[in-house]
């Protein structure tokens, strides 16, 4: 068997990438699964923070992929979860250290340690770190902000995914392709202020896997170096749940899409 | 509607326009996507050539890249403007 690797990817920075990377491979780890995640955002590293490890990364990606450390050496177990873990991006290199065959050799060799996942945080942009982030992909998970630029960048990838992969490449299936909507502002939506889940899905032609609301949970999470999707009281937290559930083939409703109704106060004053 | 409401100015409902700006440049994209990029300057020298006909924008020149088995067709549509001569508006 070998492992299922899933890019996280938009084209447009600032988007939610490294935060749904945390709480996705947290989420399948949570379910069981044998999880790695890998920050390629070479020169940024920042996935390391997220997940709350900052301080035990002794190696990292470029270090394995120039032999300086083997890929044992340089995993960080989760401190929560004994089947997850981390490989930090290089914060003194840059994004020339990857190599297309040192990419493929650490994925390899994550295969044969039976790991059942292993999720892939591009960096942003379409140059060589995104390209060798998406390369291998089974699933991409897209991200993207109910906001023009990041719309219009989202089709972007949707196209190279269908083009510049190894399975478009080798016309071995295509990359499973999963529109996953974050940073959405209901009370916007009504407003007639933010693309609505339906505008975005209309325009880009495929359905959304999962919608994560603006939330102030998120900031919260990244402070303290907790994935959100570990904080069950927040519905960012709660929205990613679903998501890894429907990833994994549950069916579940979408939650959250609503503004919150507002109160008697609200209603009479404004707010 | 709250009472002070009309106190605080509120952004505009944008949205609308916003979908509508993305589907057209989004399918102007996909038609286009690994086509040769020589596309929008081709587009720009047809409009300094149509210009002395007739007066239009970039936006009215639509370009197309259409596969079918085996080939590729070139589709280009110009929008006229409502009977102007060249003469009268452009120079
Ligand atoms: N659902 C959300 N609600 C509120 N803030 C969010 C949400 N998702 C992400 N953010 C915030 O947006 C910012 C960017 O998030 P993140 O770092 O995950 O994006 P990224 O796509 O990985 O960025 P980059 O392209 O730089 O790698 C962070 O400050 C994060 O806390
Ligand atoms: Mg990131």
């Amino acid at each position: 068997m070998s492992a299922e690797i899933i890019v996280v990817t938009s084209g447009k920075g600032g988007v939610g990438k490294t935060t749904t990377s945390a709480s996705l491979a947290t989420g399948l780890a949570m379910s069981g699964k044998k999880v790695a995640v890998i920050d390629f955002d070479v020169g940024l590293r920042n996935l390391d923070l997220i997940m709350g490890c900052e301080r035990r990364v002794v190696y990292d990606f470029v270090n394995v992929i120039q032999g300086e450390a083997t890929i044992k050496q340089a995993l960080i177990k989760d401190k929560r979860h004994e089947n997850l873990y981390v490989l930090a991006a290089s914060q003194t290199r840059d994004k020339d250290a990857l190599t297309q065959e040192g990419v493929e050799k650490v994925l390899d060799d994550l295969s044969k340690d039976e790991f059942d996942y292993v999720i892939c945080d591009s960096p942003a942009g379409i140059e060589k770190g995104a390209h060798l982030a998406m390369y291998f992909a089974d699933h991409a998970m897209v991200v993207v902000n109910p906001e023009v630029s990041s719309v219009r960048d989202s089709d972007r990838i949707l196209g190279l995914l269908a083009s510049k992969t190894r399975r478009a490449e080798r016309d071995n299936g295509s990359v499973t392709q999963h529109l996953l909507l974050t940073r959405y502002n209901p009370s916007r939506v009504e407003q007639g202020e933010m693309l609505s889940v339906k505008d975005v899905e209309e325009i880009l032609g495929i359905n959304v896997i999962g919608v994560i609301p603006e939330s102030e949970n998120v900031l919260a999470a990244s402070n303290s170096g907790v994935p959100v999707i570990l904080d069950d009281n927040s519905h960012a937290g709660q929205a990613y749940r679903d998501t890894v559930a429907r990833l994994l083939g549950e069916t579940r409703p979408m939650r959250f899409l609503d503004a919150p109704k507002k109160g008697f106060f609200q209603r009479v004053f404004g707010g | 509607m709250g009472i002070l409401d009309f106190l605080k100015r509120k952004p505009e409902p944008t949205a609308a326009v916003a979908k509508e700006r993305l589907r057209i440049i989004v399918a102007q994209e996909r038609s286009t996507r690994g086509a040769p990029d020589y596309l929008p300057l081709l587009r720009n020298e047809l409009l300094e050539v149509i210009k002395k006909y007739v007066n239009v924008d970039l936006e009215a020149i639509n370009i197309n890249v259409e596969r079918d088995a085996g080939h590729e067709v070139l589709e280009l549509s110009v929008a006229l403007p409502d009977g102007k001569p060249a003469g009268s508006a452009a120079t």
